[in-house]
């Protein structure tokens, strides 16, 4: 525990540290007065890779694996003043926030010095390998087989939903080891190196265009069998553990971003126009969008809660799943009224006589409706939430 | 201030709940409905012994400072006993005595008005209620009820209406227009009346929630200056606050009443059978069930950060009190609505609690604004 006072002396430096080092560049948001969101992109690399030198990409972890050392209290802190100078949120990365949490807890020594490190710096890339055509939202029914012969695993299947797989480094991987087990406990947890032979790769396209989203072909691929994270069939307790991270860091997208071009209210003054009083012109968007403010305070309020129980040693229990359900519900409603809102201007597809940002308007609220199917449907949260939470029978 | 109970709000917490255990019964409020409450006043509906051993556990005081007799707590503590007393739907003046008339009288009082007041309010010995509302919806400054000057003082004539408590109460604080016209803030002016005063007459209403609400009249009653609280024509800088800490209460004990019923109607879903099987295995009530934990969820974070908001002096507090009432009421009326329907037959009787639940949810989110009032105020204070 750090003291009050301990606390305050770490965000002046903390602040300071902010108003030092992160690029001019990044200050203006992305997209604002037309300018093309990519050219910031190398700017955006030397402030993560500032960051990483710091181990402020893993502020929790220990430093002797990359991270910064952080305290609980001291993370926040950190959180709070790079929301307080508007930086930029970091994509959520697939190393850090999903597997490295679960890799600190289980993981190997060997493992551990091989990977976190390099996912600390971002260095390495990872994706997951756990849907497959068959399985979605009956993940443990995959059938993906990993055979023991020798010291190898061998590796036959296919994944999908893979994202970045076309240019990850390695892939964390659910594979049934035993198909003679039950379902649940014939799966295993494996970290595949992607340039290891068999290994096939191609993309897939989105109603919303091209997409991060990959279908990931094993065949006869060779895994040495100290990639094995925990033990044989306990993969999918481990692939449980790292869906929550994955529901929690889902369910943060819903309470809005500091780094959008313009914020909801915004966008409905500048689209609808405004009364001599200020207010959005049209009472009906203005309750909409008022809604919608309101249902992001209150999701924001309930992550800060749950924080506090656990800072306080109170489990808040399965919140990951009311995070994730409530979040992308609510990402939805706001594209769904961002769209509404432009008008004919937000239905354009791309090319001239549609501005970059109504553009991206139309392609977020296509990619959104994924926001409810990823990472568990909002059905199977809801499932989660009466067996877990509610205790209601099967 | 932290999202979470310290250990004495916690201890607090459990002696609320013990307290509620063994005294109050959801079916008192049938009796006090029914006139069948052992020694009961038909129109008091709660029970003066109940509100005296609440005093003596020093609830009825936590908000008020020690030189009054009160604990000198905050609103998080007042909060926690009113989400408890909500679990009970027990009917006790805590909004009209603490929140309302006697907050009114600690924020704008004279130190004769306080000293008059507040130490009986602490000791359970008064009961006080504030008529403020006239029209059909709360909009504070709509307000004709007249006050004016005579020889005396001041002559008041108008009418109040959903005047909390009023029947039984040992003293009204009545706000009037001294001067503007209807809607303006300026020109409101409060008063300390006797019920019992010359011109009064107050009618017994009969409420969704069996409680106790009244219509008052006011037909040229004579009041002197030094009834009246704080200034002339001030009397919405007292106000303003007094609202926002009473709507903020307000959401405790809406949290306490959608907690009960949510929990009632999930033990129901695990106790009855049909079609051979539990219905709470059916997934159309457990997606349902689960809609209804996370707004609830949220209601309690809402009401929780605007109590502490309250405490903390902080700048948003308002805005936060008015997110929280939007949320709290579209949450229980969910949760109320919904319970009915998963309790199906059962729940439209009478003789099954889960109806009093709804009721009452539906008359706290009336009361001080309705989602409506306080998603439009939170939009104005957002500035958009």
């Amino acid at each position: 525990m750090n003291s009050e006072k301990d606390l305050d002396k770490f965000r002046i430096i903390v602040s300071d540290w902010i108003e030092k080092n992160y690029p001019a560049e990044l200050r203006q948001a992305p997209g604002a007065d037309g300018q093309d969101p990519r050219q910031s992109k190398p700017y955006e690399q030397a402030w993560l890779r500032h960051m990483a030198e710091q181990g402020l990409l893993a502020p929790t972890w220990p430093k002797e694996y990359g991270g910064a050392g952080f305290s609980a209290d001291q993370a926040r802190i950190l959180a709070q003043e790079q929301r307080r100078a508007k930086v930029r949120a970091i994509p959520i990365s697939a190393g850090l926030s999903l597997l490295g949490p679960v890799l600190l807890e289980h993981g190997t020594p060997e493992q551990k010095q091989q990977h976190l490190a390099k996912i600390a710096r971002d260095e390495i890339f990872w994706c997951q390998g756990y849907s497959e055509p068959g399985s979605g939202s009956d993940l443990a029914s995959l059938s993906t087989r990993a055979e023991l012969v020798g010291d190898e695993f061998v590796v036959n299947g296919q994944k999908i939903w893979t994202s970045h797989a076309d240019d990850a480094d390695w892939m964390f991987c659910l594979v049934r080891t035993d198909p003679d087990a039950s379902k649940h406990e014939g799966i295993s947890f494996l970290l595949i190196d992607m340039k290891t032979p068999g290994i096939s790769v191609s993309p897939i396209r989105l109603i919303s265009g091209p997409s991060a989203f990959c279908q990931t072909f094993f065949d006869d691929v060779r895994v040495p069998k100290e990639s094995l994270m925990g033990h044989l069939g306990q993969g999918w307790t481990l692939a449980k553990q790292l869906l929550q991270h994955e529901r929690q860091a889902l369910g943060s997208i819903g309470r809005g971003d500091a780094r959008r071009a313009l914020t909801l209210p915004e966008l409905a003054a500048q689209e609808m126009g405004t009364d001599d009083q200020g207010h959005i012109a049209n009472s009906g968007i203005r309750n909409q969008v008022a809604q919608c403010e309101l249902d992001s305070l209150a999701l924001r309020t309930t992550m800060s809660r749950s924080a506090d129980e656990a800072r306080a040693g109170q489990s808040g229990g399965h919140i990951a799943s009311m995070l994730k359900l409530y979040g992308s519900e609510l990402t939805n409603r706001r594209h769904e009224l961002m769209i509404s809102m432009r008008g004919t201007d937000g239905i354009g597809w791309e090319g001239p006589g549609f501005t970059p940002a109504a553009l991206r308007t139309t392609r977020q609220w296509l990619r959104a409706k994924g926001n409810s199917i990823e990472g568990g449907t909002n059905e199977i949260q809801r499932n989660v939430i009466a067996k877990r939470v509610l205790d209601l029978p099967e | 201030m932290a999202l979470v109970l310290t250990e004495e709000q916690q201890l607090l917490k459990n002696s609320a709940r013990e307290f509620v255990a063994g005294t109050l019964a959801v079916d008192q409020v049938r009796q006090h409905r029914d006139g069948t409450y052992p020694g009961s006043d038909t129109a008091l509906r709660y029970s003066r012994d109940h509100w005296q051993k609440m005093a003596e556990l020093g609830w009825t005081g936590i908000i008020f400072p020690e030189q009054y007799g009160g604990l000198g707590l905050g609103y998080a503590e007042l909060g926690i006993v009113l989400e408890e007393l909500g679990r009970s739907l027990a009917a006790q003046p805590f909004l009209s005595t603490v929140l309302l008339a006697g907050n009114t009288i600690l924020r704008g009082g004279s130190e004769d008005q306080k000293q008059s007041w507040l130490p009986g309010i602490c000791t359970g010995e008064k009961v006080l209620a504030l008529a403020f509302q006239e029209g059909g919806r709360f909009s504070p400054w709509q307000v004709n009820t007249r006050a004016d000057t005579s020889a005396k003082g001041f002559q008041i004539s108008g009418e109040k209406r959903f005047v909390l408590d009023a029947y039984g109460a040992d003293q009204l604080v009545v706000l009037t227009r001294t001067s503007g016209s209807t809607g303006d803030r300026e020109g409101l002016t409060l008063f300390l009346i006797d019920p019992a005063e010359k011109g009064v007459s107050i009618t017994d209403l009969k409420v969704l929630d069996s409680r106790n609400a009244a219509l008052i009249e006011f037909d040229g009653t004579e009041v002197s200056a030094e009834q009246v609280i704080g200034e002339v024509g001030k009397a919405a800088d007292i106000l303003d606050p007094v609202f926002d800490c009473a709507i903020a209460g307000l959401n405790a004990e809406l949290v306490g009443i959608m907690s009960e019923a949510f929990e009632r109607t999930l033990e129901y879903l695990k106790t009855r059978q049909q079609f051979g099987a539990l219905i709470g295995t059916f997934q159309a009530l457990k997606h349902r069930a689960a809609d209804m934990f996370c707004e609830r969820e949220h209601a309690i974070s809402m009401t929780m950060a605007a109590l502490r908001a309250i405490d903390d002096k902080s700048h948003d507090a308002n805005l936060l009190i008015s997110a929280a009432k939007a949320r709290t009421s579209d949450a229980a009326n969910l949760i109320g609505r919904e319970s009915i329907q998963m309790f199906g037959g059962i729940g439209m009787t009478d003789e099954e609690d889960i109806g009093l639940f709804m009721k009452r949810a539906r008359v706290a989110e009336m009361t001080l604004g309705d989602s409506t009032y306080h998603r439009e105020r939170f939009a104005q204070l957002s500035g958009f």
